[in-house]
């Protein structure tokens, strides 16, 4: 249990240190190397709670396919340092009252939620099986139709590509 | 001491295996180098590294106290952090995808604790490997990026897409093989190989799946930046590409990277699709001979070196090279006299065996294939690859549907 604990922490503190520096950074590479450090921390902690699969897609959707995207594309505009600015008014007026709120909710969430369960039971939802089950058998509606949407959304960028490469 | 081992036996016979796999991961990597060069060098007519040590053989010696003692200049302009990354990233996520492969069938035994043949037993062994796969792209993008020069730029950009293009060949190419196995566990795909052991290698996932193997094959060597893929590092139009500013011993922790994830590859290769420790021959008392394959085997080899050593030029090798055939030949002694060693033996005998076979064809396509244009690349990538393996997705399922799986 300790050690469980230990490495929960020093993931949950990865996590946290990625996302500040995420906003920090002044470069965008920097930052989305910050955005990586903070979806592996994730899938260590999936990891944790025995969702040996979601970990797994995790890191390959996330911290591969997508991020390298973010890098790509950062390194083929070769953006540079990013210029500092003045606080906006609205989110100098808005922001610190939203992030009490929400710190405010999140703490009494936690609060009066009951006794922490640990680790996820094999054959569960978390497990490779317990999730095909649920998303073939359970859920094959929504599952097809989310499918369906990304493959509206694929065809829609190649055609709006095409347009620009005829005019 | 004995108290102290019993009650941290896993983490200390888990640390041991890592030391001993790093050992002969990093040897074999560097003697990967002479023999990839001794090959070329044969496909060319020419004789490759023949003067440092006898046949050239303390060749990776020399060239690793190269690495370590060369200057190492940082160029101005370059992002330190990422450039010191870079190299880092590469070389331990290539190391750490060796973890996951499972190198033979039967528990050893250390010090009264039974351990898995390879460090980590997962149950979804595959994905691990793809997930370490999907983050190796950062290794060299990064590098690329952080040179502050235009070719490794380019360098960088042409990897990125291009292990971005070929990592959907790669992942679907292997599905036909999980839908056989019902698993993502590396033991249990060998197991399934394996139900039908009168079969021998016709039971292999090479002849149901000879699609996804050529996909997955050509994807691989396209993943691990090599020849005819090898487009990021093209040396007649980006000098060396990403790893262009790149010297001493940072160069060589990219060139290890490489080495690695090509015996990783080949490891996958032998695992998914040809059997991995299982023998080729059938079971059965007629094929009991065939046991003896690896005594033979190591003894002819040692055989060879001895003669060849009694005739070699240099004094150092006519003490050295028969020295080594000695050794060998103890070994097939020690192999033909202990049948408890024997039948320990065939599972990583066979492994290795067919190891090298993929490390040999990676080296063999290098020396007779020219590099692909960019266009031929993606057009390989993106409408030959792609459709392939989506079209042997659906065929292996229509099959295990049709006539169950097995």
């Amino acid at each position: 249990m300790t050690a469980q604990l230990i490495i929960f922490f020093v993931l949950a503190g990865l996590a946290v240190i990625g996302a500040v520096s995420l906003i920090f950074q002044r470069h965008p590479i920097h930052s989305a190397l910050s955005l990586i450090v903070v979806m592996v921390a994730l899938a260590g902690l999936y990891l944790l709670l025995g969702a040996e699969f979601v970990a797994a897609v995790q890191i390959i959707v996330y911290g591969g396919a997508i991020m390298v995207l973010f890098v790509l594309v950062i390194m083929l505009l070769n953006a540079g340092v990013e210029e500092r600015t003045n606080f906006s008014k609205l989110a100098a007026t808005a922001g610190i009252p939203l992030a009490v709120a929400l710190t405010a909710f999140l703490a009494a969430t936690i609060a009066k939620s009951g006794p922490v369960t640990t680790g996820v039971r094999p054959g569960s939802v978390a497990s490779t099986q317990g999730l095909a089950t649920m998303l073939f058998r359970e859920f094959v509606y929504p599952f097809e139709l989310t499918s369906f949407l990304i493959l509206v959304a694929i065809l829609g960028a190649l055609v709006l590509a095409q347009r620009e490469k005829g005019s | 001491m004995s108290a102290f081992f019993a009650q941290h036996a896993f983490w200390i016979v888990t640390i041991l295996k890592i030391i001993v796999l790093l050992f002969v991961i990093l040897t074999l990597d560097a003697y990967l180098t002479w023999f990839e060069r001794k090959v070329v060098a044969h496909i060319q007519s020419r004789w490759g590294p023949y003067r440092v040590g006898p046949h050239g053989l303390l060749q990776p010696l020399a060239d690793g106290l190269k690495f370590l003692f060369k200057e190492d200049p940082t160029p101005a302009g370059v992002d330190k952090f990422v450039y010191y990354l870079a190299p880092f990233l590469a070389l331990s996520l290539a190391l750490t995808s060796l973890a996951v492969i499972p190198f033979g069938p039967d528990p050893i035994r250390i010090f009264g604790y039974e351990t898995n043949f390879g460090v980590a037993d997962l149950n979804i062994g595959l994905l691990i490997l793809y997930a370490i796969t999907a983050l190796g792209v950062y290794g060299v993008a990064l590098a690329g990026w952080s040179s502050n020069s235009k070719y490794p730029l380019l360098g960088g950009l042409r990897s990125s897409a291009q292990m971005m293009s070929y990592e959907l060949a790669l992942t679907l190419s292997v599905v036909g093989v999980l839908l056989m196995a019902n698993s993502f566990n590396l033991r249990d795909i060998i197991a399934a190989q394996g139900r039908h052991p009168n079969l021998g290698l016709l039971g292999w996932n090479i002849f149901p799946q000879i699609l996804g193997f050529f996909c997955f094959f050509v994807a691989a060597v396209a993943e691990t930046n090599r020849a005819p893929f090898d487009l990021p590092e093209a040396e007649s139009e980006l000098v060396a590409g990403f790893h262009t500013e790149y010297a001493s011993f940072k160069f060589a922790m990219f060139f290890i990277a490489e080495y690695t994830s090509m015996v990783t590859v080949s490891c996958l290769c032998t695992i998914l699709f040809f059997g991995g420790w299982l023998s080729p021959f059938p079971s059965g008392p007629i094929w009991g001979w065939t046991h003896f394959l690896p005594t033979v085997f190591l003894g002819a080899l040692g055989l060879y070196l001895i003669w060849d050593g009694f005739h070699y030029e240099t004094v150092f090798g006519r003490i050295v090279l028969p020295g080594i055939g000695t050794v060998f030949c103890a070994l097939a002694a020690l192999l033909a006299l202990s049948p408890a060693v024997n039948a320990f033996i065939q599972g990583p005998f066979w492994f290795f065996s067919k190891v090298l076979v993929f490390l040999f064809v990676y080296v063999w396509v290098r020396g007779t294939l020219p590099r692909f244009r960019y266009d031929q690349l993606m057009t390989i990538g993106w409408k030959l690859l792609l459709p392939v393996s989506i079209g042997n997705v659906l065929l292996t399922s229509f099959a295990i549907l049709k006539w169950g799986a097995s």
